[in-house]
């Protein structure tokens, strides 16, 4: 493999993300798959960083997986999308940054389509007026919420507890990065490294210490794909997947997998504990699984938050090899304390309204 | 008092225009942005159908250049451009200042860069070699892997760059099919236990007596041709390369591990060719070659009186073409200048 050339690539492929002032939109489903990681952002943006980050009690799905799966119309979803930019602009804020891939992309999309399609545009602004009075404007910068910490990777570096290197043998772990399908798979202007080669993860990967792999199967989805799995049917084809990937990746001895996409940590993590029922079948060294970790829970490891804040004891696939090789100093017996996670956004003083 | 035609650009069709002008008692001056002439020529090896060496066909259109005593301007390109009531005038790089009666460009084309197809890996997977690259290893009498080793299993990708909505090109270059099936046999001919596998949309072997070199690849050297286009080229943890494929006639998709792709790189309109036709003022087309004014009775004629074209300038054209249209230039801009009009 040549770096230069992925280096080339990358510099074709930069966005503007905007600096500060931003408007916080969370995913449906984060929360419940891996509920430490938007808390982890917030507390990364505000704390650490003194960025404003802001969030409104009024935003709802931006009905992406119904777009996708084809129960809600387009017209409709624009339509709802607008609704979340109304609330923004009514918030007085530009900057939209959205914790979901899909919502990202769908964003991205509706964007785009009205760059082409003023006459839509003006369809939906009307719809949205008739429906509920509001106006809006479109957000002036639309960045994925791992484009801001790809942004500030360094900021986070320089302020490290941790580094992803094995304590033990001083070698970078070895970190495979996939990436969520709607990130830049239908826009690769709008990824930081494009499609082919993002670089959105692998740069943070890179500052703080680790080794990105480049194994075949590194584009293929992770298994999610709505259809895959919200069709009971298909499931099987969702593991299939998944298990492609792993078997690709295996050969390469990843120590760890970081995603930016709501549902990639989710099937990579609680597929890997099926295929072990299933086949008695592990990934990773040591008869052990490959941890599965979001882009907040590694920034938050490196940072030397406690694990089970970060609602590490929440993954499926333990965790523990990749904080021991770090040599992360956390405490096995308060890994079940349910005590430490509600008291993490309130601790911190999160909550913005 | 005789003429003088100035000539952009020395490959294929400004030599040949060159030469021929200069034989008709015509003063010529061929402007060449390379040291050497001879465009893309010099990077080939063996020309379909007949694989004869492109040297000779070098031979021939130097000949035609020292013989008649062109005025060779190499290394040079154009920084201004005016006309006047009945002259062009140029200055070069070098400032010099050239005064013509009419002028012919023969930019030529640019090899697509394959790199803007991100997903076969050219410039990062260490054997995903283009068309170029292989025939120079044909030049060096050894096809390689970068670890010296010899390829077992090669992989040939038609249409890079070319019939391609996403990097713009909805046009067909014409020459790279007939390109991989030449390169095919020459790979057989030089490793001849390897295997080679073509992926092409579609077989278009519109020249003459390439239907039958496509057969002869088959039929006596065994390459296997497999109706699908490739969707990812990776590489494995053995530094093999695992490509993706579907298999459009058996209807399935197909993954495979090569030692060595090879890209069949289209054509494009010529980088040069659109900074002159921005100083010049001539107007290009949808592909971005320049555009004729009449596709069927002036593919010479430009929109402006007194400036022609001459080959791959205005099109993917193959040798035999690039020359008959380059001798179709010198016939429009001898027509002109006997009469100043065109």
């Amino acid at each position: 493999m040549i770096l230069e050339g992925k280096k080339a690539i990358w510099n074709d492929y930069q966005k503007e993300i905007a600096d500060d002032k931003y408007y916080y939109v969370r995913s449906c489903v984060r929360q419940n798959f891996f509920p430490g990681s938007e808390t982890a952002f917030l507390k990364i943006m505000r704390e650490e960083l003194k960025k404003e980050v802001y969030e409104h009690p009024c935003h709802t799905s931006c009905t992406g997986i119904g777009y996708h799966s084809d129960i809600v119309p387009v017209e409709t979803t624009m339509t709802v999308v607008a609704r979340q930019f109304a609330i923004m602009t009514e918030a007085g804020y530009e900057n939209l940054v959205p914790s979901c891939i899909t919502s990202f992309g769908l964003y991205t999309e509706i964007l785009d389509t009205w760059h082409h399609f003023p006459e839509v545009e003006k369809k939906i602004r009307l719809q949205l007026k008739k429906a509920t009075g509001r106006e809006f404007k479109k957000p002036k910068n639309l960045a994925h919420a791992s484009d801001v910490i790809y942004k500030f990777r360094k900021e986070i570096a320089a302020k490290a507890k941790y580094k992803l290197i094995n304590k033990k043998t001083g070698e970078p772990l070895k970190v495979v990065d996939h990436i969520g399908c709607h990130y830049a798979k239908m826009f690769p202007s709008k990824g930081v490294g494009g499609a082919e080669y993002p670089y959105v993860l692998a740069g943070m990967i890179e500052e703080w210490g680790g080794k990105i792999i480049d194994y075949p199967e590194r584009r293929h989805c992770c298994g999610f794909g709505f259809r895959q799995y919200l069709v009971q049917a298909n499931r099987g084809f969702s593991i299939a997947c998944s298990k492609e990937k792993f078997e690709s990746m295996e050969p390469f001895k990843p120590d760890m997998i970081i995603t930016n996409c709501p549902g990639c940590p989710m099937f990579l993590d609680r597929w890997q504990y099926v295929i072990n029922e299933m086949e008695g079948k592990r990934y990773g060294q040591n008869g052990e699984g490959i941890p599965v970790f979001t882009y907040e829970e590694v920034a938050g490891l490196v940072l030397g938050y406690d694990p089970w804040e970060l609602g590490l004891q929440m993954h499926q696939t333990d965790c523990e090899p990749v904080l021991d090789k770090i040599g992360v100093d956390y405490s096995p017996e308060d890994k079940y304390n349910l005590e430490i996670i509600p008291s993490f956004s309130e601790k911190h003083n999160l909550i913005n309204v | 008092m005789s003429k003088h035609v100035v000539v952009i650009g020395g490959g294929v069709a400004g030599l040949e225009v060159a030469g021929q002008l200069s034989k008709a008692g015509i003063e010529v001056s061929v402007i060449e942005k390379e040291i050497n002439t001879g465009g893309h020529l010099n990077n080939w090896y063996r020309l379909f159908p007949d694989r004869r060496d492109s040297s000779e066909v070098k031979e021939y259109l130097d000949g035609m250049t020292h013989n008649h005593g062109i005025n060779l301007l190499t290394n040079t390109t154009i920084e201004v451009f005016k006309r006047n009531t009945s002259h062009f005038l140029i200055t070069t790089n070098g400032g010099k200042e050239l005064t013509a009666d009419a002028i012919i460009i023969a930019t030529g084309f640019d090899l697509f860069k394959s790199s803007r197809k991100e997903e076969y890996g050219y410039g990062i997977y260490d054997n995903v070699i283009t068309s170029v690259d292989l025939e120079k290893m044909f030049r060096k009498g050894k096809i390689a892997l970068t670890n010296q080793t010899v390829p077992e299993t090669i992989g040939i990708i038609h249409c890079v760059g070319s019939r391609d909505e996403k990097v713009g090109n909805f046009y067909c270059s014409k020459l790279c099919c007939v390109t991989a099936v030449k390169q095919a046999i020459e790979i057989r001919e030089f490793l001849p236990d390897s295997k080679v596998f073509c992926f092409y949309m579609d077989m278009r072997m519109g020249g003459a007596f390439y239907e039958e070199l496509y057969r002869e690849a088959q039929e006596k050297w065994g390459v296997n041709f497999i109706r699908g286009k490739v969707s990812e080229a990776s590489e494995t943890i053995e530094n093999k390369l695992l490509i993706k494929v579907e298999d459009t006639l058996a209807g399935r998709p197909l993954k495979m591990k090569l030692d060595m792709l090879v890209l069949m790189a289209g054509m494009e309109m010529s980088e040069d060719g659109e900074k002159i036709a921005g100083i010049v003022g001539l107007k290009t087309g949808e592909n971005r070659f320049f555009a004729a004014t009449d596709n069927l009775i002036g593919s010479n004629r430009s929109n402006i009186d007194g400036v022609f074209y001459a080959g791959s300038c205005t099109a993917p054209m193959n040798i035999p073409e690039t020359i008959s249209h380059a001798r179709a230039a010198v016939v429009e801009v001898i027509d002109y200048l006997n009469d100043g009009i065109r």
